[in-house]
């Protein structure tokens, strides 16, 4: 049993812990590495009993008919492009938004701070049969733009950002102001450059959000040269008709490397992001 | 609270609003209205006509024991995933709160499968699951030489959607019972200890009940997660199949207007969804906070 006070260990004891760490991180990953192994056999290897657990040699067939298959290229592009649309857009109008509930006073800035948070009880599911009727409606229907508009404002971006410019020195704030420097100076100049922290945090978030957005692009999309990389897994499976393991884990693998990326670089912002989300009151 | 800071500029806080406040009622708040206008009619597939039915298509929900039993199923779905979840994801964290060198590296690997998303969760658990080249099934076979029909045994498939949901929820799980296990102050622990209480009596009296308000954030957010963020599980994994064993509210909702092109039974379907939501929400804001057993 694990010393459940974090005290400090003998050798053996961290050994074992190691072990059934290794183990249990290999568990984790499995779908991830048994996927990667896949993409790398060729059919014959692949259908062989029993499974192998290796290829025999690197194998890179699959990747090549995958990209083809799906128009990865396209696809991948779109997706890139959609999740940057997206983020900045979040992050705008989250910093502006944001910067009004934590630096000014107003009429109804209660009652429209709660409408924002409201929001947060909106998801995009309970929506979608109205949104895709009324993005239809206005022309936008398999378009770029009808894609990313639903997103572009954030409940939870606009709070985290007002969250972190409460937490600036108001003393700051008063020698700007008796400087002369205006609302939008004292925000560009001054706020901005002291957010990184957590603008890179929700940039990382928001990013990736969209990036694994599927219900939304699989109803709004339908040109396959338009579609987003969540979509192509789901091409890979519809165009095998047998299903040809290793070029649909190929696909998937490399619709899942930018996640991987994205993540891994930015892991400390990303599970920082993840649990301020967590204070919502 | 804060002062008049910027009182002279009495316009620009609006400004600074408007875009946010244009995105939000266009796309957040005007769809969820048009939800319970849209679910008072009735609409032919591709027509444009709508009949006013009033409370029909709930009605009609309600009296279908098709939808009766997919409301059914996917409360078994939500109560599993939440449960082997949870239980999981706590015995990992516990593990991962272990003071030792390199337990960085660890937490991160056990983080990855929240980043990814539920399309590729769910095509890597298809490969992985699938009788021919899967090699979940050869090692099921070596181990207690049984052959399992994952995807197309209803029981089994409706498991092989649990299991890829908690799989990719897991890490968020981590997360919160990490920061969770951390809050409590090892005097707790040695006092306990003091006392000769062992570590499992410690971990049931003292470490599960300080967690209890962790766990129930956990529970509210993981409802939202498995009722919402399945979609893209059940779409990659069985389409709801076989026999309907996967089909959930979620699914079902896409199904009826994308499929069979019926927006007003699936504007209704919404609207329940919605109102689960907003019960879900209150009742997390109502007793949330109050169950803090710590400070």
């Amino acid at each position: 049993m694990f010393d459940l006070n974090r005290g400090s260990y003998s050798i053996y004891k961290k050994i074992a812990l190691h072990l059934v760490l290794i183990i249990i991180s290999f568990i984790v990953l499995m779908p991830i590495i048994f996927g990667i192994s896949v993409s790398l056999q060729p059919r014959a290897q692949i259908f062989s009993y029993p499974p192998s657990f290796l290829p025999d040699r690197l194998h890179f067939d699959n990747y090549i008919k995958a990209w083809n298959l799906v128009s990865l290229d396209k696809i991948l592009v779109n997706s890139i492009l959609a999740s940057f649309v997206v983020m900045l857009g979040k992050l705008g109008l989250g910093v502006l938004s944001g910067y009004a509930f934590s630096h000014f006073e107003f009429k109804n800035k209660k009652f429209l701070f709660f409408a924002v948070l409201f929001t947060l009880m909106l998801p995009m599911q309970v929506r979608v049969v109205p949104l895709f009727e009324f993005i239809s409606r206005v022309g936008l229907g398999n378009s770029f733009s009808g894609l990313v508009l639903p997103f572009l404002a954030s409940a939870t971006t606009t709070f985290l950002m007002r969250q972190h410019f409460l937490t600036i020195p108001k003393s700051i704030m008063e020698s700007a102001q008796i400087d002369g420097c205006g609302p939008f100076r004292f925000l560009f100049q001054i706020l901005l450059p002291l957010s990184g922290a957590n603008l890179a945090g929700l940039a990382v978030v928001n990013f990736l959000v969209m990036w694994n957005a599927y219900l939304w692009p699989l109803i709004i999309i339908n040109d396959d040269q338009k579609k987003l990389a969540q979509q192509g897994v789901k091409m890979l499976f519809a165009s095998s008709s047998e299903r040809d393991w290793g070029i649909i884990m190929a696909g998937t693998i490399m619709v899942v490397i930018p996640t991987l990326i994205v993540f891994l670089l930015a892991q400390k912002f990303f599970v920082k992001g993840i649990a301020t989300q967590g204070i919502k009151e | 609270m804060q002062k008049l800071n910027y009182r002279s500029h009495s316009l620009v806080p609006y400004l600074l609003l408007s875009p946010t406040f244009i995105v939000l009622l266009l796309f957040l708040y005007w769809p969820s209205i048009n939800s319970v206008y849209l679910s008072l009619y009735k609409q032919a597939p591709f027509g444009r006509n709508k009949i006013f039915v009033g409370i029909q298509n709930y009605v009609n929900l309600f009296q279908d024991p098709a939808y009766l039993n997919n409301l059914l199923r996917s409360t078994f779905f939500v109560i599993f995933t939440i449960s082997i979840g949870l239980i999981f994801s706590l015995l990992l964290a516990v593990i991962l709160n272990q003071n030792l060198k390199g337990i960085k590296f660890y937490r991160v690997i056990f983080f990855i499968p929240y980043a990814i998303s539920s399309t590729v969760a769910g095509s890597l658990w298809v490969f992985l699951l699938n009788p021919v080249a899967g090699q979940v099934n050869y090692l099921l076979d070596l181990a207690f030489n049984i052959q399992v029909n994952w995807l197309t045994n209803s029981f089994f498939a409706f498991l092989a959607i649990i299991i890829a949901t908690v799989w990719k929820n897991m890490g968020f799980n981590i997360i919160f019972f990490l920061a969770g296990l951390q809050a409590i102050p090892d005097s707790v622990y040695e006092s306990a200890k003091i006392d000769g209480a062992g570590a499992i009596t410690i971990f049931k009296d003292i470490t599960i009940p300080l967690l209890s308000p962790t766990t129930f954030y956990l529970i509210i957010m993981n409802i939202i997660f498995s009722v919402f963020e399945s979609f893209g599980i059940v779409d990659i994994m069985t389409q709801g199949g076989p026999a309907d064993s996967t089909n959930i509210v979620i699914y079902k909702l896409y199904r009826e207007m994308f499929i069979n092109f019926r927006p007003g039974i699936a504007a209704a379907q919404s609207v329940i969804l919605l109102a689960l939501v907003i019960i879900v929400t209150i009742f997390h804001f109502k007793y949330g906070t109050n169950n803090v057993h710590y400070q």
